[in-house]
C-alpha cells in the first residue's frame, strides 16, 4: 500500500442549505489507521460535513476522494451510485447517533449483525450465525440473546449492537455520528473502552462526530474544531485541547467540567 | 355479440397498452412491468390483474380454464369464468390438458403444461421486497442494482424462530438467475413447476398496476441457504377421493367431532384420475 496517499482526503467541501451554510471549505486527509474527531457546537456543521464525506448528502462544491484497497482513488461524489452504493455496504460503515436508525427493528440481533454478511452473498445459515455470535462477544452481548429483538435491548445494547452489524464485514472506514450520544456516562465509558479496543484491534480508520471531549480525548487521534460551518482548529488531540489557540476553541475547553 | 361490450370486455387500446406490457415483462424476465390497471367489474383483490391480462391475450380460437384455489367450482372461479363466457364467447373448460389459457388463484394444475398453454396468475402484492422496504422509489433501485441480500435476511429470520423457513406459501424466488419475483400467494409445494417450465406463465397485478413473466423453459431456483435447502411439504395421507399422493392437499372437516379428510386441491386432476 502507498502510504504517501491518505484513505480519504478532502478539499473545498462546502454545503448550502439556500443561505444558510451547512460546512463551508472543509479540508481533511485521513490517514490508514488513524481517528480523527469533529467535535463543536450543535449547528457547527459537523453532522452535515459527515454526510457530505460519506456520500450521503451531495456537498455544494469541493472533491472527496477515497483509496480503495486496490489503492485506485476514487472521487467519492462522482462515483456511479451502484459502486457508491457497494462502498457503503462492504468498505464504509455507518454509525448512527440513534441505533434505531441503524438497527432492523422487526429481525433479531443475529440477524442485524448477519445482513451485511448476507448482501455480500454469504448463504450458508450456520456460518453467519456464528459470525453473529462471534461478533455480539466481541461487543460484550450475552450471546445467549441472539435470537432476541433488539427492540428488547437497553440503548447501550443497541449502540453496541449497531457496531457489530457494522464492523461484521471489517470496514476499512467507519463514519460515527455521535456513538455515545443520549447514553448514561458508565454505559458511555464502556462503550468507548469497546470502541478504542476495537479500532486498535481492527486497524480501522474512523472519522467521529461528537460535541463531547472527553469522547475525542479517549479515541481520536487527531481533532477538528467547527464552528459555523467552518474548522477554527486542527491538531494532534492533546494539542488541540491542552493548548487550544482559537478564542472558540479556548471557550469549548473551558466549558467542559474537570472533575 | 350482444352483450354491448367490446370483445373481452376491455377496448382494443387498453388491450394493445397491456399487451406491451406483458411483451416488455416476457423480454425481461421477473421484472415487474408498469401498467395503466383499468377499473374491472370486479372488486380489487379479486383478480383484477389477471382478468385484464387474460382480457388481452385472449382469442376466439382459445379454450378458457379459470381455477382459484385449485378448483374450478368455486366462487371466483365461475364468476370469471362466466364473465368471458359473457364478453368473449369462447369454449371453457375444466380440463387442463385442453385448455390454452388458464386464468389461476393460489395454484398452479397438477397436471404438466404444455408448450403453448398460457397460465395467468392473479397477484395481490406483487413486491418481494415489500415486507423489507416500504419504499417504491428504493425497491426499484435494489432491483436495478441486485440488492438482494435483504431477502434472505427474511429466510434467516425465520428460521430463527422457527428452526425452518416458515414461509409456505408466496415464496420468493429468482427468476433468470436475475430478478428477485413474488410467484403471487401460490403454495411452495408449486414453485418447482415454475423452474423451466413450458407454459408461458404471466402475472397481474390489478391493485398495484404490475406485470411480470416467466417466459417458457425459464430457470425459477427458490431463495434457500447452503444448509437449509428449499423444501417443499409433503403429506403422510394420500387423497381420500382419487388415492393420489404427492399432490397438494386441502384438509376438509367432514363433521362437528374432528373428523377430517384429505383430498387433493386441484378437482380437475382428482377427477379424472377417479373417472379413469
Amino acid at each position: 500500500m502507498d502510504a504517501d496517499v491518505p484513505l480519504l482526503r478532502a478539499r473545498g467541501v462546502s454545503r448550502y442549505y439556500g443561505a444558510r451554510v451547512g460546512c463551508r471549505d472543509v479540508g481533511l486527509d485521513l490517514w490508514p489507521g488513524e481517528v480523527l474527531g469533529i467535535v463543536g457546537e450543535s449547528g457547527s456543521g459537523k453532522t452535515t460535513l459527515l454526510g457530505c464525506l460519506s456520500g450521503r448528502l451531495e456537498p455544494s462544491a469541493g472533491t472527496v476522494e477515497f483509496r480503495q484497497r486496490d489503492d485506485r482513488v476514487m472521487d467519492v461524489l462522482r462515483m456511479p451510485e451502484p459502486a457508491l452504493r457497494k462502498l457503503a455496504r462492504t468498505d464504509w460503515g455507518i454509525v448512527h447517533q440513534n441505533p434505531r436508525d441503524g438497527l432492523r427493528l422487526g429481525v433479531s440481533a443475529g440477524a442485524n449483525v448477519g445482513e451485511r454478511l448476507m448482501a455480500l452473498g454469504a448463504r450458508h445459515y450456520g456460518r453467519i450465525r456464528e459470525a453473529a455470535v462471534d461478533w455480539l462477544d466481541r461487543v460484550e452481548i450475552d450471546r445467549e440473546r441472539v435470537d432476541d429483538w433488539p427492540e428488547t435491548f437497553s440503548s447501550g445494547m443497541q449502540q453496541r449492537l449497531q457496531i457489530a452489524r457494522t464492523l461484521v464485514t471489517e470496514p476499512r472506514l467507519v463514519f460515527m455520528d455521535e456513538p455515545t450520544g443520549g447514553l448514561d456516562v458508565s454505559v458511555q465509558a464502556r462503550l468507548l473502552d469497546l470502541l478504542r479496543r476495537l479500532v486498535t484491534d481492527l486497524g480501522l480508520s474512523a472519522i467521529i462526530v461528537t460535541h463531547d471531549l472527553a469522547v475525542t480525548r479517549l479515541l481520536a487521534h487527531r481533532l477538528l474544531v467547527m464552528r459555523g460551518g467552518e474548522v477554527v482548529e486542527s491538531g494532534l488531540t492533546d494539542q488541540v485541547l491542552d493548548d487550544p489557540q482559537h478564542p472558540y476553541t479556548q471557550l469549548l475547553v473551558s466549558s467542559v467540567l474537570q472533575p | 355479440m350482444t352483450t354491448g361490450y367490446n370483445f373481452a370486455y376491455l377496448n382494443e387500446q387498453t388491450k394493445r397498452m397491456i399487451r406491451r406490457a406483458v411483451l416488455k415483462a416476457v423480454a425481461v424476465p421477473g421484472y415487474q412491468v408498469p401498467f395503466g390497471s383499468r377499473e374491472m367489474p370486479l372488486s380489487y383483490g379479486w383478480g383484477t390483474g389477471g382478468v385484464q391480462v387474460t382480457a388481452s391475450v385472449i382469442g376466439p380460437d382459445d379454450v378458457l380454464k379459470v381455477i382459484d384455489q385449485g378448483a374450478d367450482d368455486t366462487t371466483n372461479a365461475v364468476s370469471i369464468r362466466r364473465f368471458f363466457e359473457k364478453t368473449t364467447g369462447v369454449r371453457t373448460t375444466t380440463r387442463t390438458d385442453q385448455a390454452t389459457l388458464i386464468q389461476t388463484r393460489h395454484r398452479i394444475p397438477e397436471t404438466p403444461l404444455a408448450e403453448g398453454q398460457i397460465v395467468v396468475f392473479q397477484v395481490p402484492i406483487p413486491e418481494p421486497l415489500r415486507w423489507l422496504e416500504p419504499r417504491e422509489t428504493e425497491t426499484r433501485k435494489m432491483h436495478a442494482l441486485e440488492e438482494y441480500g435483504v431477502m434472505h435476511v427474511r429466510l434467516y429470520e425465520d428460521i430463527t424462530r422457527h428452526g425452518h423457513v416458515e414461509t409456505a406459501y408466496d415464496y420468493p424466488v429468482l427468476v433468470n438467475g436475475r430478478y428477485i419475483m413474488r410467484p403471487s400467494p401460490i403454495p411452495k409445494f408449486d414453485n418447482p413447476k415454475l423452474d423451466r417450465n413450458p407454459a408461458l406463465l404471466l402475472f397481474g397485478a390489478g391493485r398495484e398496476k404490475r406485470i411480470y413473466a416467466v417466459p417458457p423453459f425459464t430457470s425459477v431456483r427458490s431463495l434457500d441457504f447452503e444448509d437449509h435447502p428449499f423444501t417443499i411439504e409433503r403429506w403422510e395421507q394420500t387423497c381420500a377421493l382419487c388415492g393420489a399422493a404427492d399432490v397438494f392437499m386441502d384438509e376438509i372437516v367432514v363433521d362437528d367431532k374432528g373428523g377430517r379428510m384429505f383430498v387433493c386441491s386441484d378437482t380437475d386432476f382428482c377427477e379424472r384420475r377417479r373417472g379413469r
